[in-house]
């Protein structure tokens, strides 16, 4: 779990970000990615692999290491790390090899 | 500064094209377009900074103690930018460079061809891998991973955290977190013993360097507030319900210890991200003191293929000031390639540039012996995923050298090790070290993974949609 | 002390080692010389299809050849897996080629008549299959796909983990693999036998195996053997994995029991240059996006090119020298869909009494013979 330094939680942000975290509604920041607000909701896994099924979470937050793989608006295997949130976003977790079409 | 949106606003050709907007990458740009060149610079992320001045324009951090001087100084690099012609183009994946210096780049799931007369890289670099076992669980990331949660998005992990490792970063992160009120629980130094006494020569120069002093000022600080467990020679993170739990060290011939451990952060030091130069061909070198491959370059940073110069740590680790006066060096030359100065010119306004080097470039050599990783963290335990992508361990990669595998792309055929997304940013150092120590050489004569593009996965329709001639189409379909 | 073996086999790629595990289980002792980590190697970029259906135009002989290696091909599977541990997934469920347009699909129909049609050339069953048809098999296909060629024969593995089992069996069978043996010069010995040299280096061998791939056009003339052979470049694509959705392996397309899905079937003379170029990755992107338009939001993770190895009329040649007794050329580009038959039967011809007559079909001197009128 990662939580926000009180100086960072100034008025501006107070607002945040409204998304959907399995289909529950959930809550992030501005200028978060979507890999930092699931962290910041205490979900330190975000995918289990396509070979072993073994839990994952972000490990580079910089776009290098690919274990932040989650599904964004429907389409599957999107770095986290590298994507901002947007209002209304609908993030799954990736269990797993993508579909084709997903 | 001109910021695209999109890639309907890009040009099809710019003198010099700018891969990252770190300090290396800020610097060339600049430079290049104050001698009236056109200059886009790319960056992957949403705003300019790189990863040691991430989010710099946008930090949700006010106090400045918590980041430090040293990250602010990064504002007015960006500030710089802003107030310059450069175009920049952020939120931008770069995936392709050919040697005629064609360039694929994606936005958004998008895709765009540009030509630079003249590319330069500034790629930054990567934390090395730390292959012990357990480090690929969640709780488990890099310390620059959690440096990113702070700058970008103000986040301090909660709970019992323990940093483990080496490097100037990890002492970095520590302080900042102490700085912050959350001192972490501990940090496990796994600096080998026997580096004080390999460094101890380039000591004096160390002391005559810019690092010196806020360097010893900042091991104080977290000295005071930490936890210190000195000499750790072996690690490895365990997991309760998936996640980690507690981490297990040992120190010495003493017993293996153990520390109930919410977040492990890890860190043992950087290497230049090589992919995209090594995919357009550039020639990479090994460099013993600082344990990674490189790529070639002469002093302007130029690399063995016409027209692209590589810069900043991109070129080989020497932190961000040597990388901004290294980009800079970059922008001068492209200047000077392009017609818009006399080489002496250039010349001249180098030499200052250099001297400048030549003053950090002192210090830096008494960090890299001093911080240089243990042999036995750079080389995978045979229960440590090496590849993390492929899921290859430590053991796989020892029983497939045994059958006389000579290299790393031998390697990569016969178990898939950096076949993955991540294409062996993670595992190329390990793969090529285990294979150099199961056959008793030097990595030099081992090699590292033949690179290619996409240096980033990209969507098969935007492939689809490059530009192309009928010839293609004639090689593909023959009936 | 000069190494003594049996046989040597030059070259470590799929042929090579399919040759060398086979002369091994023979009972000889072998040793596989090879390149280092950097080579020109057919072996790491292969597209991994054991497959029938469009060869031997020119040649009825290959279509035979690569049918008997077909059916050989399962037990030359579980052997592997018997005695490695590793299971080459091998699939024969019959493949297709797609066609992106009703005049693409008549060509390609008019070219397998004509392949049956050839005089010598054993019956190859095939089908025509229209659009509606393959939609039961691939619901997914594009507008444009109008039909396929199916044949049943057809199928593929993991030609990655083909490549390490049979170093695997090799090393297991008692066989010395030695890398970074680049081979300067081999010359008889007055008793019989061949001497081979890499700078410092030297062994001694009975037999030697040319199976070096393009390189066995520099290093035939040694054994007084000619090897025609010349790179022609291919290049490939490959995608994250993904959840199975393609059945059966398609000429051009097909998803590996990992999951990633690979495509290529280009064909360019680029000499010895291996790059990759967007223009062609794009081009063969295009006509996989088309068959399966799902697939254009998929990523590609890789790609490659290789060198595939090429005689004048694309064909095998397997020879035992006459100046030379004792040296044998062995060359393909079908080191996948070939790997049974050289294992389990050229490798035992070469421990035996030499090649049969079955192999004469082979023989470069088909190059010297003028072609009839």
């Amino acid at each position: 779990m990662f939580q926000r330094l009180p100086d960072a939680d100034d008025a501006a942000r107070r607002t945040g970000i409204r998304f959907t975290l399995d289909g529950l509604p959930a809550q992030g920041f501005a200028g978060d990615t979507v890999a930092a607000a699931l962290l910041a909701l205490g979900r330190d896994t975000c995918r289990q692999t396509a070979i072993s099924g073994s839990p994952r979470g972000p490990y580079c937050m910089m776009g290098v290491c690919f274990d932040c793989l989650v599904v964004i608006d429907g389409v599957g295997n999107r770095q986290g790390c590298l994507v901002r949130l947007r209002e209304g976003m609908v993030v799954e977790t990736q269990a797993g090899k993508r579909e084709v079409g997903r | 500064m001109t910021r695209l949106d999109q890639l309907n606003d890009l040009k099809p050709i710019y003198d010099v094209v700018v891969v990252g907007a770190g300090p290396a990458g800020m610097a060339a740009a600049t430079e290049a377009s104050a001698h009236g060149l056109e200059v886009l610079l790319v960056d992957e992320a949403a705003s300019p900074g790189g990863q040691i001045f991430r989010a710099i324009t946008e930090t949700p951090l006010h106090d400045r103690r918590v980041l430090g001087e040293d990250y602010w100084k990064g504002r007015a690099a960006a500030e710089t930018l802003l107030a310059s012609g450069v175009h920049y183009l952020p939120g931008a994946t770069v995936w392709h460079l050919d040697p005629v210096l064609q360039f694929g780049l994606s936005v958004e799931g998008r895709a765009a061809a540009v030509t630079a007369r003249r590319a330069v890289l500034a790629t930054g670099a990567l934390e090395r891998p730390f292959p012990v076992k357990g480090w690929t669980l969640p709780g488990v990331m890099s310390a620059g991973a959690a440096q990113t949660l702070l700058k970008a998005s103000g986040l301090v992990p909660q709970g019992r955290v323990v940093l483990a490792g080496t490097g100037p970063l990890l002492w970095l992160l520590a302080s900042q977190y102490v700085a912050a009120g959350h001192p972490p629980a501990a940090i496990l130094d796994t600096t080998a013993t026997g580096n004080w006494r390999r460094a101890v020569g380039a000591l004096p120069a160390f002391l005559r360097s810019p690092y010196v002093a806020k360097g010893l000022r900042l091991l104080l600080r977290v000295r005071r507030a930490v936890r210190v467990v000195s000499g750790v020679i072996e690690l490895s993170i365990e997991a309760g319900d998936g996640s980690a739990t507690e981490i297990a060290f040992r120190r010495g011939d003493r017993p293996m210890e153990r520390m109930a451990a919410d977040h492990v952060l890890l860190h043992q030091g950087v290497t230049p991200n090589v992919n995209l130069a090594s995919a357009a061909g550039c020639a990479l070198e090994w460099n013993e003191t600082q344990a990674c491959f490189r790529p070639r370059t002469d002093a302007w940073g130029r690399s063995s293929v016409a027209g692209i110069a590589i810069t900043g740590d991109g070129s080989g680790i020497g932190g961000a000031e040597i990388a901004a006066l290294r980009g800079q060096l970059a922008g001068i030359d492209a200047a000077c390639e392009l017609g818009r100065m006399a080489p002496e010119v250039r010349d001249g306004l180098a030499a200052s540039v250099r001297a400048r080097i030549a003053a950090y470039d002192r210090g830096r050599h008494f960090l890299d012996l001093l911080y240089r990783p243990a042999d036995h963290f750079r080389l995978p335990h045979d229960e440590a995923l090496a590849c993390r992508c492929e899921e290859v361990t430590g053991r796989h990669l020892r029983e497939v050298a045994a059958l006389g595998v000579p290299g790393p792309n031998q390697m990569k055929s016969m178990l898939r090790c950096g076949m993955g997304p991540c294409q062996g940013r993670l595992c190329g150092l390990t793969v090529a070290e285990v294979i150099a120590a199961e056959r008793g050489v030097s990595p030099a004569e081992v090699g590292y993974y033949r690179l290619r593009s996409p240096v980033k996965p990209v969507t098969l329709a935007e492939i689809a949609s490059m530009p192309r001639e009928e010839r293609d189409e004639k090689a593909v379909l023959r009936v | 002390m000069v190494e003594t073996y049996d046989v040597a086999v030059l070259g470590g790629g799929l042929v090579g080692t399919a040759i060398g595990l086979g002369l091994a289980g023979q009972g000889l002792r072998t040793a596989i010389l090879d390149e280092g980590d950097v080579a020109h190697r057919a072996s790491r970029g292969n597209f991994a299809l054991v497959w029938v259906q469009s060869k031997g135009m020119g040649m009825p002989r290959y279509s035979s050849w690569t049918r008997e290696s077909v059916r050989l091909w399962p037990d030359y599977a579980a052997s592997l897996r018997e005695e490695s541990g590793i299971d080459v997934s091998l699939h024969q469920p019959g493949g297709f080629t797609l066609a992106l347009s009703e005049g693409e699909l008549e060509r390609r129909a008019a070219n397998m008549a004509r392949l049956n049609a050839q005089p010598g050339f054993e019956h190859l069953d095939y089908e025509v299959w229209d659009r509606s048809q393959l939609r039961q098999v691939f619901p997914e296909i594009g507008p444009e796909v109008a039909g396929a060629i199916f044949c049943r024969l057809d199928g593929h593995v993991n030609s990655l983990r083909l490549f390490r089992a049979q170093h695997v069996v090799f090393a297991r069978r008692g066989g010395a693999y030695l890398p970074n043996f680049q081979v300067q010069e081999i010359s008889r010995l007055p008793g019989g036998g061949f001497r081979i040299l890499s700078g410092e280096r030297c062994i001694e061998a009975g037999q030697v195996v040319l199976a070096a791939g393009i390189g066995n056009a520099r290093l035939a003339p040694m054994v007084g053997l000619d090897a025609p052979v010349r790179p022609l470049r291919g290049q490939a694509l490959v995608t994250e994995k993904v959840a199975p959705f393609l059945s059966h392996p398609i000429v051009t397309l097909r998803q590996t029991d990992e999951g990633g899905v690979m495509m290529g079937d280009s064909q360019e003379e680029a000499g010895f240059d291996e790059a990759t170029g967007l223009g062609i990755l794009g081009a063969m992107a295009d006509r996989a996006a088309r068959m399966f338009p799902k697939l254009g939001q998929v990523n590609i993770v890789r790609t490659w090119s290789a060198l595939r190895v090429m005689t004048k009329d694309g064909f095998p040649i397997y020879q035992h020298s006459e100046a030379a007794p004792g040296a044998f050329l062995t060359t393909c580009h079908s080191g996948v869909t070939l790997a049974a038959a050289h294992a389990l039967a050229v490798a035992p011809m070469i421990a035996g009494e030499g090649l049969t007559d079955a192999l004469d079909a082979f023989h470069p001197r088909r190059f010297h013979v003028p072609a009839a009128s």
